[in-house]
């Protein structure tokens, strides 16, 4: 710099010196252009770069798991046998006796009128393992809803086991030898027959969306985390909303600054930062040892979430806050409003988009979060869907961590699909934030 | 929703913890027992891993405890006495099972004919010199432990020290490798603890690489690296024989005909330990240890064994249930 400056300020050095300090100002403002350029292009990299990852894992998880939105199912004619149904020969047709009655008989007796060629143990098992272990289930609910069905032959379509469903996905190498894949040479010869029938096909997986866990990953569905994940988000957003604009409009608003106020800013902020198993744990010292409340229930699950949510509530309410203009203020105590009056009808509203976005986005992180969960036996197997706040639940990232464990190949596509679900909501809620500030917050 | 005053003592379904290795099973009987007694909740069952299972298993009496922990090794002495401080007395242990530890490698590769001996020396931290000392493992590729071995690196891939997997490798293969040393067997003599401790830790120089608990994580990364070799429960290699095939170990293939001969020599029990002062209290689980012990759970044939469960011999597996159904408690 000095030196390009140095000819200039000198006085003897005439018009020559002036060409000089043209060219160099020439020469330096290609170096500038050209630095720009630069810059623009590492950030043009920089973007391609993340936006590539990111395609690359949405390609990756939607490549795998897209086809579990569909399942595969085999229809079988069923003769609702009522000697088989009536097991005391009584010829009652109440509930109890259709409830004791072994459904598993009437699946089995339809595959054999299918393949009447089956015998041996080993065939029989292998043909009964065609169709889901939860067939015969399926039979008796079916007749639970409509009792007119018994003594009747009926062509049913029940769910595939979920070897047939990988099979007839194309997920399975027919070319390798018989022992190193989980299908039988018969198996797969039946469900080519089948084919040639019209007798199997794919249909949309209801299950998923209205089972609970099974370990059966043909009949295992995401309902139980789903409702597991919105009570505790419910339980998270009841506590943390309310008291973190409360706080935040206090900080903010009504304490007087000093080294007070200072100092709960500063623990805000680390709390903000600390690991999250760390609430894992306070929870399960607290809550559940301490004041017996359930483990693994959405109560606990949604306290804990809500001790980490809370920080990010208050740090983005006060920011809020902090930029409706001091004129706001000044108006509304001018015009002789109290200051509650002041910060309720006036600044709180106007602060409200911006800490509702932070709420959101907020509780998109606790939608996201599983590790807490592991300390307050949330990591866990539930069949039965929660229904109140005391049930066992699990909630949709411990979903996927448990079913990415288990050694069954059709669960691969399954936690896939739990991650693209996941990642609808995670979408959803970030959208609605961006939707909320978009809309309703004013810039001055 | 309804949302009832929350009571301790309302708890109306079965509450079970412990090994990640029993979880797959424990679950499969969960959801069956659920499904055939209608009027029972399913039993919830929780992966906290056998050692987290006992200390939760262990803290009391009382339905804010577990009723029932999955472990895949004998419960140990310590925890034990942590039972019994905290007054849980009356514990019945189930076996409900065998489960093979197998060593596994990508499909594409050449096998190596692994020995217990070998895998001792290519794994333990120190290793008998020529002398009969101790030094610092320093061999690299299968050829600096037996010269009949191929010349590639070693590089085995296992799970971490908090499992109960990794505690059965270590004292079903690195604990019997190492006795077959005239080196090590002098130490015992001597110093048995010292010799233990030989033969137990593994080597921490990246030759041995810890996966964490997630035994799929190991299948797939063998399928990247078609030199290493994976340890974890035989029904992940059963599931993925496509991929990966299983190593022998001392010339036995581990197929399920050789494991439930007992021919393959890595095989282990897998227990359930059940709180006799709940049966009665928390509803059904009388009832669910019936149903965990019966033939159509853990027989030959049973859906657990299409799970990847080995199942005891039939005169084990009478006795076993005859036990349990008897409510037959651990010796104190």
């Amino acid at each position: 710099m000095n030196k390009i400056m140095l000819p200039a300020s000198t006085p003897e050095r005439p018009k020559s010196a002036r060409r000089d300090i043209k060219t160099i100002v020439n020469a330096s403002l290609a170096r500038q252009h050209a630095a720009e350029r630069r810059f623009r292009w590492y950030g043009l990299i920089a973007i391609s770069l993340g936006l590539a990852f990111v395609l690359l894992m949405f390609g990756n998880i939607i490549g795998k798991g897209y086809r579990a939105f569909w399942q595969t199912y085999i229809q079988i004619p069923i003769t609702f046998d009522l000697s088989i149904m009536d097991t005391s020969g009584s010829g009652k047709r109440d509930l109890q006796t259709i409830d004791g009655a072994d459904y598993s008989v009437l699946v089995r007796s339809g595959l054999r009128k299918l393949f009447p060629k089956a015998e041996g143990k080993s065939q029989l098992r292998a043909l009964y393992g065609l169709v889901s272990a939860d067939s015969p289930y399926e039979l008796k609910r079916k007749i639970q809803q409509t009792p007119n069905l018994i003594g009747v032959e009926k062509e049913i379509w029940l769910l595939a086991s979920a070897q047939v469903d990988t099979l007839f996905k194309g997920n399975i190498n027919r070319m390798l030898d018989e022992s190193e894949r989980s299908i039988k040479n018969d198996q797969i010869e039946w469900v080519d027959k089948l084919q040639a029938a019209g007798r199997i096909e794919e249909k949309f997986n209801i299950a998923l969306f209205i089972n609970g866990d099974s370990r059966e990953p043909e009949q295992a569905g995401i309902r139980g985390a789903l409702m597991g994940s919105l009570l505790t988000l419910l339980i998270t957003f009841l506590l943390s909303f309310p008291i973190g604009v409360a706080t935040a409009v206090y900080l903010e608003e009504f304490a007087t600054k000093g080294r007070w106020t200072d100092f709960i800013e500063v623990n805000i902020n680390n709390l903000a930062a600390v690991p999250s198993i760390v609430f894992g744990l306070l929870g399960l010292a607290v809550f559940i040892n301490f004041f017996g409340l359930p483990r693994s229930s959405p109560l606990v699950g949604g306290l804990v979430l809500s001790l980490m949510t809370l920080p990010v509530i208050i740090i983005a309410g006060r920011a809020a806050l902090a930029s409706v203009p001091p004129s706001i203020r000044q108006a509304a105590l001018g015009m002789g409003a109290s200051k509650l009056q002041m910060v309720g009808h006036h600044v709180l509203p106007l602060a409200m988009p911006g800490m509702l976005t932070g709420s959101i986005i907020g509780m998109a992180r606790a939608l996201g979060e599983s590790a807490p969960l592991l300390m307050i036996g949330m990591v866990a197997f539930i069949v039965d869907v929660p229904k109140n706040f005391f049930d066992p639940a699990t909630v949709l990232p411990v979903q996927i961590y448990l079913w990415s464990d288990l050694p069954e190949r059709a669960f691969v596509e399954r936690t896939s699909a739990a991650i693209m679900i996941l990642l609808a909501f995670m979408i959803l809620m970030n959208g609605l934030a961006i939707i909320l500030r978009k809309r309703f917050e004013r810039r001055w | 929703m309804s949302v009832p005053a929350y009571d301790q003592s309302a708890r109306d379904y079965i509450s079970i913890v412990g090994s990640s290795t029993v979880y797959p099973f424990a679950t499969a009987v969960a959801e069956q027992f659920g499904k055939d007694n209608s009027r029972f909740k399913t039993p919830k069952v929780e992966s906290t891993g056998t050692g987290g299972g006992f200390k939760l298993f262990c803290s009391g009496i009382g339905v804010q405890y577990p009723d029932i922990v999955n472990a895949s090794r004998e419960i140990k002495k310590s925890e034990l006495e942590n039972c019994t401080k905290n007054g849980v007395t009356d514990i019945i242990e189930i076996n409900i099972g065998l489960d093979s530890i197998v060593l596994a490698s990508n499909r594409k590769n050449k096998q190596i004919p692994l020995t217990i001996k070998d895998l001792w020396l290519a794994l333990a931290k120190n290793t008998p010199d020529t002398t009969g000392n101790l030094v610092i493992n320093k061999s690299k590729t299968w050829k600096d432990i037996n010269p009949d071995l191929p010349d590639t690196k070693i590089e085995i891939l296992g799970p971490p020290q908090t499992s109960g997997t990794r505690d059965a490798f270590v004292d079903l293969i690195m604990n019997r490798g190492c006795r077959e040393f005239e080196a090590i067997r002098i130490i015992e003599k001597a110093d048995e603890k010292k010799a233990n401790e030989a033969c137990r830790i593994i080597r921490g120089d990246g030759i041995f690489i810890e996966v964490g608990e997630n035994d799929n994580l190991i299948v797939n990364k063998l399928v990247a690296n078609p030199n290493a070799l994976g340890i974890f429960g035989y029904n992940f290699l059963e599931e993925n024989l496509d991929k990966i095939q299983g190593e022998t170990v001392n010339g036995i293939t581990p197929s399920i005909d050789n494991i439930i001969d007992g021919k393959y020599p890595v095989l282990r029990p897998l227990f359930i330990y059940v709180k006799k002062a709940h049966i009665g209290v928390i509803p059904s689980i009388r009832e669910f240890i019936t149903e965990f012990t019966s033939e159509k759970a853990v027989g030959e044939d049973g859906y657990l064994s299409r799970k990847g469960l080995i199942s005891l011999s039939a005169t084990k597996r009478k006795l076993v249930a005859a036990e349990a159904n008897n409510l037959k408690t651990l010796a104190p």
